[in-house]
């Protein structure tokens, strides 16, 4: 039963439209059997998706992406799961500040984190480099694999841990077979958020990527600065292809409330 | 569970908790401080055409982008952009999540998927959408618009701040509908019922209950809004052109065509520091309006 009345409906509508017309457009566009924009009224066709085969720089920035969202993600996880354990479980003086500190990539503008990247690369000779699109991406990255991952350690029941240590188990025991499996589910949400993170990210990157490094939205965006045409839009449209089945699987796994507004926020 | 077994403090604890973060600390200090403090320092450097960055102290660079009419303008209209964006998407954003947060229950799913689903899609693929809908004469709504004989010439949207709003307006909504989202969460329902048991119409419980109670929630995402379209980059660089520059794209522009970084730097850390001068003072006055919100 909806509660909400036919004007609701209507504002509904109209929201839902605006939220998806520029998505579709770029769909259908990407389908056109002619040479130039325009939407497909007779017939549909493939051959812009063929033509991507013929344009290299954009199958290189596509695994690009891959490697560097899977790295950095990993990465992220890494560093991030020690430091939520450390957060969820100990009152330790400094600690709001490690919080601050580690969050603190969400709050600084991509650009500035750009600049600042570009400076700094370039002046350990990592400029333009695989190693230092890593570590950019490392750092925007960690915040949300920290959060996700705080948040399941911070809901976990630490009675089962206290069951297993009066059962005997050692200290690496139990972080390996109770909280590393609790905290499972925090993790692996962390990294696809982190993933698709990195993989849309294109105002820090466009500072820091060299011909060579770039990564797919990189590509995509110098490529629509020169000029639009229905290459790009069959491009767009595998990315978000992509996106769309990552983002069920992620709210079959999750739920994507609880994802994006980030504390487990738990349906009754 | 009590707090006491949660943390159990321990003087080896607190050493353990430092080692576990040390990992994380290491890098951040390393890859995030100390590249912004560079670029502070850098925005302190001189530069010529001929001569390059030269690293002595001077405050020209400070000097030019705090008096030169050209940075006020441009300044002007970043903000201007901002502001209008975080109206639309406080006026489209809050009614949006009250409604869906009162859809019945497949419904709720799958819609919350659809207006917070596009947050995930690439900002480029999404600005391109808003290009090929009324870019120029050769954008899809135009093309159809003129065909049917509505209009003579194209909606002036592509190189326009409208369309730059539009679009970024697009962007960021649904950051704004998971704001107001999670604090209706916070809601009793239980009180609404009451206002309208006692005799309040809809739209008494409306503005009296629901409004009062999601304030936080439209205030707290007005301020991620803002702060996103104040710094945007990719949506003014392709709807916005070369010619109408905010912010973001004219520290790019800086860095990597004109190669004045020194300049560029200044620009970056300005927007920065206003931003951050902008989020804190509003949270400021948020949390103590709000004090009990927040509990």
């Amino acid at each position: 039963m909806s509660r909400n009345g036919p004007l609701a409906i209507a504002f509904h509508s109209c929201i839902v439209a605006f939220m998806l017309a520029p998505i579709v457009v770029v769909c259908l566009v990407a389908f056109t059997p002619e040479g130039y924009l325009s939407l497909p009224v007779s017939a549909f066709s493939l051959r812009w998706f063929r033509a991507i085969a013929r344009y290299p720089e954009f199958v290189a920035a596509f695994w690009t992406s891959l490697w560097l969202g899977a790295l950095s993600s990993a990465l992220a996880l890494l560093v991030a799961v020690p430091a939520a354990l450390a957060i969820a479980r100990y009152r330790f003086r400094g600690r709001d500040v490690l919080a601050g500190l580690f969050l603190s990539p969400l709050m600084i503008p991509h650009v500035v984190l750009g600049v600042a990247f570009l400076r700094f690369f370039t002046q350990i000779g990592l400029g333009g480099r695989f190693s230092g699109l890593l570590l950019a991406h490392l750092v925007i990255v960690c915040p949300f694999a920290l959060r996700l991952t705080l948040a399941s350690a911070t809901g976990m029941d630490r009675a089962i841990e206290q069951a297993a240590i009066s059962l005997g188990a050692s200290d690496w025991a139990v972080l390996r077979r109770v909280t590393l499996p609790l905290i499972a589910p925090g993790m692996i949400s962390g990294w696809a958020l982190a993933f698709i993170q990195s993989f849309d990210e294109v105002t820090m990157t466009v500072f820091v990527a060299a011909p060579g490094t770039e990564t797919l939205p990189v590509r995509m965006f110098l490529y629509i600065q020169d000029n639009i045409d229905p290459l790009v839009a069959s491009v767009s449209a595998c990315v978000i292809a992509v996106t769309v089945v990552a983002l069920i699987g992620l709210d079959r796994l999750y739920g994507l409330d609880r994802l994006l507004v980030g504390h487990g926020h738990r349906e009754p | 569970m009590s707090p006491a077994i949660l943390h159990r403090p321990s003087r080896g604890g607190v050493w353990v908790a430092w080692l576990l973060s040390l990992p994380a600390l290491a890098i951040f200090v390393a890859v995030v401080v100390v590249p912004l403090a560079m670029t502070v320092l850098l925005s302190f450097y001189d530069w010529g055409q001929y001569k390059g960055i030269e690293p002595v102290l001077i405050w020209k660079n400070w000097r030019e982008v705090l008096t030169d009419p050209y940075f006020r303008e441009m300044f002007a209209r970043t903000f201007r952009i901002a502001l209008l964006v975080t109206l639309i998407s406080a006026l489209l954003g809050a009614p949006e999540a009250y409604i869906l947060n009162r859809m019945a229950s497949p419904w709720r799913g799958i819609f919350l998927l659809v207006i917070l689903g596009p947050l995930l899609i690439s900002v480029v693929a999404r600005t391109l959408g808003w290009a090929l809908l009324f870019g120029g004469s050769s954008g899809v709504i135009n093309k159809a618009l003129m065909n049917v004989g509505l209009l003579a010439a194209p909606l002036p949207f592509m190189f326009t701040e409208t369309g730059v709003v539009v679009a970024l307006s697009h962007v960021l909504l649904p950051f704004m509908v998971l704001a107001v989202w999670a604090a209706l969460q916070r809601i009793d329902v239980q009180v609404e019922n009451a206002a309208t048991s006692l005799g309040a119409g809809h739209l008494t419980v409306l503005w009296r209950i629901v409004l009062p109670q999601a304030m936080p929630g439209v205030l707290s995402g007005a301020i991620i809004v803002f702060a996103l379209a104040a710094s945007a980059f990719a949506t003014p660089a392709i709807i916005g052109g070369r010619r109408l520059k905010v912010a973001a794209t004219l520290a790019y522009d800086e860095f990597l065509n004109t190669l004045n970084w020194p300049l560029g730097a200044a620009v970056a850390v300005l927007l920065l520091l206003a931003l951050v001068v902008v989020t804190l003072g509003c949270n400021a006055l948020i949390e103590r309006r709000y004090a009990e919100a927040f509990r």
